[in-house]
């Protein structure tokens, strides 16, 4: 299989991936957990502002297709970035060589 | 494990900030030096897969749920720079723009998931599948061991981080944190061990590109 096509059907795993997170468990993570049970949940503070809080896609009201939407959206944007900056890094390497 | 803001005291937030932008730096320059054609696409495909992997919290005991890091399958498949590269991606991605980690506590996030886990699984793979040998299952066993220990030493540095800020106690937090995360830490195994062996099965040459 040529390197192009493997990874796009990674890729194309990964938002498969990334659409079946309605059905992940909504109980408190390891950390959450401990900070409820040890009483120190309360000093969490939230964030100054929101984007995609928690995974769900604001403004649509089926949350799980919202939530389908913040993980493609995720997905592609992670994708996006890390390609992104190896190509940078490996291109001002190239640059550098000549 | 993404710690929130409001958690840690203002000098542990500075500490874990200058550790992790050391590291990231660091990791910046070794890639710089050591990246080639095939690892852009694989550094973007595991950034996305880290990502989604990380939605899909799975029940633990005791009503808890706990997540796939990540760390342990880069450190594996592309080096400890690598992780560290990849997990800061993800992690300040989470942060920014899916208000998942505290923007103070960024810095402390990339230190535990990336710099921890990534090292703490690297060089316990390392160890292991040289102890016992090279074939394909070796691989896996030492895969399995080295994730599992990563999750495992990443909850304890954020006990201990948990501690000094003087949010819990070490005799408290330390024995929570590591008890929830070794359960976690066999989802992390397994996981780990599917998607190399996912590779092995399809593009095995990808299991031998240079580690960063």
């Amino acid at each position: 299989m040529n390197y192009k096509k493997w990874w796009l059907i990674a890729l194309g795993f990964c938002l498969v991936v990334a659409t079946i997170s309605p059905l992940a468990s909504s109980s408190p993570d390891g950390l959450e957990k401990v900070a409820e049970d040890k009483g120190f949940i309360d000093v969490a503070q939230g964030s100054p502002f929101e984007i995609i809080a928690d995974y769900v896609f604001p403004g649509i009201e089926n949350e799980a297709f919202a939530t389908i939407l913040a993980g493609w959206i995720g997905v592609l944007l992670m994708f996006g970035i890390a390609y992104g900056i190896a190509w940078l890094v490996q291109s001002r390497k190239n640059k550098a060589a000549v | 494990m993404h710690i929130p803001d409001g958690f840690l005291s203002t000098a542990t937030v500075a500490t874990t900030y200058v550790i992790s932008a050391g590291g990231i730096g660091n990791a910046v320059r070794l890639a710089n030096k050591n990246l080639g054609e095939k690892h852009i696409p694989m550094m973007g495909i595991l950034a996305a897969f880290i990502f989604a992997a990380q939605m899909l919290n799975f029940p633990v005991a005791g009503g808890t749920s706990g997540h796939f890091l990540g760390a342990a399958l880069v450190a594996i498949l592309l080096g400890p720079w690598a992780a560290v590269l990849i997990m800061a991606v993800v992690l300040t991605g989470q942060c920014f723009i899916f208000q998942d980690g505290g923007i103070l506590a960024l810095g402390a996030n990339i230190f535990n998931m990336g710099i921890v886990g990534g090292f703490s699984a690297y060089y316990i793979y390392k160890g292991l599948s040289a102890v016992l040998g090279d074939s394909n299952r070796s691989k896996l066993i030492s895969g399995f061991a080295a994730s599992w220990a990563s999750v495992l030493l990443a909850s304890i540095a954020c006990a201990i981080e948990l501690a000094v800020s003087g949010t819990s106690p070490l005799s408290v937090a330390l024995p929570a944190m590591a008890g929830v995360h070794a359960i976690i830490g066999v989802g992390e195994g397994l996981i780990t061990v599917a998607v190399v062996s996912l590779v092995m099965a399809t593009r095995s040459d990808l299991l031998k590109l240079q580690r960063i």
